[in-house]
């Protein structure tokens, strides 16, 4: 196990996988509807003491 | 019988620290041994003192297991004067070299003392604390599993006493923020799986659907620090009763390993848990929502994905490969989005409530630390470049960045969120004085600013004397030149830590006596109180 792995992650697939997730991630926080979701859950802190 | 089986495993576990400390290979690890042989049995002592045999009263399973926070809330002001206070005192060895007392107090082996303790002590137990508090109130769920949170509590303090104790004997693997040897590693690694399934354990019982962000921050930190603690310490004991180890890796192999965790103790310990309090306990103090709920989502991702390969700009210059290094630099300046992001959605939580800023001190303490977020996140990609980087490395300016986010993110946030549990933990109607917070405040802040300022002057002019060449290709300035140049900035860089710590003491006391329950009688903090207004009759010169 050596640093070359790094460069084999990359040079796989692996950092085009990780692209395509973080992506992913954006659009899903971002979708159309998402905002009451978004809206209800950044009042879950007032809910309770 | 209450602590039945414990008092059982702790008197078999201080048995055999006993045989340990007998059986010894060397005379560090039989010391050491004999400190945890006291430590476990003067713990087990206090536990048979306050055995009895009464059934065992009921526990309410929807009511919050605030115990073990009081305990936490107590253990971070605790570590932090203690941790704050070698600080200062290995600051003013630097400034004045008698200072070092042989073999024990030594700067080499109080600095590692120092970082640990303010990291993984005053941090870690902050950390641990909110985590509890948060995940409980976030969740509307009892911490999972009955006495886990105890045993979380009291396993990492036990980590902490016996690795400190460990510094000052001389024990060290000699890794930056890792220092302590194999046998600590192991049980710090239990202690951490504990806090993990303590952790998901009340996730999964949550009456809440949705996880709340913070809870994501908290738990990337527990789950990455658990990654990056096990394979920087993959290593082999040279024996079972000793006190070394040797590293499995060797070389720049090693060196890379070293500074993927040192960075990622940064980006996880002391950015991502961190992250989690400002998500819930700025928006509790300001009594609004996070400004943008959506945005705290991205920053997570961003932050996630970006961190991890950020390492190697620690090892600018050195044997490791020039891809690396540019790596390393490539993923350190993208990090500015995701920092920046984060904090412009901590400070717009306050949008349309900035007079707070006036009138509670415990909300400006929270915006001073996101502010220090975003200004040491921006000088951090900036010294990552390489060009930066070759004058600003092995010099005082990392020193000062460091501290810029450790006092200013860190520290502030952290006693922002102090502030905030304590009255509510005690059943307190308020703090004992909300007067002394501002005192903390301003003497917390100066104390940065001087510490931060000085060594920007005193780092940039150790890397351009270092780097001045005269006509014929000679250096002009010995190293011994350089480190009489840099003493005035030593010691005043003493004064800014001890103004620091001088409000760390206040905050001290402000919780012994709220937690005692006492209330100073003290004037309402200015533009709390709406001051009378004359009757709005006739023109105002500027209406």
């Amino acid at each position: 196990m050596d640093y070359n792995l790094m460069r084999e992650f990359a040079d796989s697939c692996g950092l085009l996988g990780m692209v395509l997730f973080f992506a992913g991630c954006v659009a899903f926080a971002l979708r159309p509807g998402g905002h009451s979701q978004a809206h209800e859950a950044a009042h879950i802190p007032f809910k309770d003491d | 019988m209450k602590f039945g089986t414990e008092i059982v495993l702790l008197s078999l576990f201080a048995f055999g620290a006993l045989v340990a400390a007998g059986f010894g290979v060397d005379e560090p690890f039989r010391q050491h041994m004999w400190v945890l042989f006291f430590a476990v049995a003067g713990f087990n002592a206090m536990l048979m003192r306050n055995t009895d045999f009464k059934p065992a009263v009921p526990i309410d399973p929807a009511a919050y297991m605030d115990g073990p926070i009081r305990y936490g809330a107590i253990a971070t002001v605790f570590w932090g004067v203690v941790g704050m206070l070698v600080g200062v005192v290995i600051a003013l060895q630097l400034a004045f070299p008698h200072l070092n007392i042989e073999p024990w107090f030594n700067f080499g082996r109080l600095r590692p003392l120092h970082t640990s303790g303010v990291i993984f002590a005053f941090g870690g137990n902050a950390l641990l604390c909110t985590s509890m508090y948060v995940v409980q109130r976030t969740s509307r769920a009892r911490l999972f599993g009955s006495n886990l949170a105890w045993f979380v509590f009291w396993g990492y303090q036990l980590f902490i006493v016996m690795a400190a104790t460990g510094y000052l004997l001389g024990i060290t693997e000699g890794r930056e923020y890792a220092e302590p040897e194999w046998y600590l590693d192991l049980w710090l690694t239990v202690v951490w799986v504990a806090y993990l399934i303590l952790f998901l354990g009340t996730i999964l019982k949550r009456k809440e659907p949705h996880i709340y962000v913070a809870n994501w921050f908290y738990l990337s930190f527990i789950v990455t620090i658990a990654m990056l603690h096990v394979v920087n310490n993959l290593s082999t004991p040279v024996s079972f009763l000793g006190s070394k180890s040797y590293s499995a890796f060797s070389g720049v192999q090693d060196a890379l390993t070293q500074w993927w965790y040192g960075h990622n103790a940064v980006g996880f310990f002391l950015t991502a848990g961190f992250l989690g309090m400002m998500y819930y306990f700025v928006p509790k103090q300001a009594n609004r929502p996070v400004y943008s709920y959506r945005l705290s989502i991205i920053h997570f991702w961003a932050l996630i994905f970006l961190y991890i390969w950020a390492g190697p700009h620690h090892l600018h210059y050195t044997a490791l490969p020039d891809w690396a290094q540019t790596l390393g630099m490539v993923f350190s300046i993208m990090l500015w989005m995701p920092s920046w992001g984060g904090m412009i959605n901590g400070l717009m939580t306050l949008s349309g409530a900035w007079d707070k800023l006036r009138t509670d001190p415990i909300i400006r303490m929270m915006v001073a630390a996101v502010a220090f977020y975003g200004m040491s996140t921006f000088e951090g990609p900036i010294m990552s470049i390489k060009t930066v980087n070759s004058l600003s490395h092995y010099t005082d300016w990392t020193i000062g960045h460091v501290h810029s986010g450790a006092l200013g993110w860190v520290g502030m946030i952290s006693f922002g969120a102090i502030y905030y549990m304590v009255p509510k933990l005690w059943n307190r109607e308020r703090l004992y004085s909300l007067r002394l917070v501002a005192w903390h405040f301003w003497l917390a802040t100066l104390g940065i600013v001087v510490y931060a300022a000085v060594m920007w002057v005193s780092g940039i002019m150790q890397g351009l004397m270092w780097r001045e060449y005269d006509e014929q290709g000679f250096l002009v300035y010995s190293f011994a030149e350089t480190v009489a140049a840099i003493h005035p900035y030593y010691v005043m860089r003493a004064a800014g830590g001890a103004m620091y710590l001088a409000g760390m003491l206040i905050m001290a006391w402000n919780i012994t006596m709220t937690i005692r329950g006492y209330r100073r009688e003290e004037d309402p903090m200015p533009g709390s109180i709406a001051a009378l207004q004359p009757a709005r009759s006739g023109a105002r010169k500027w209406a």
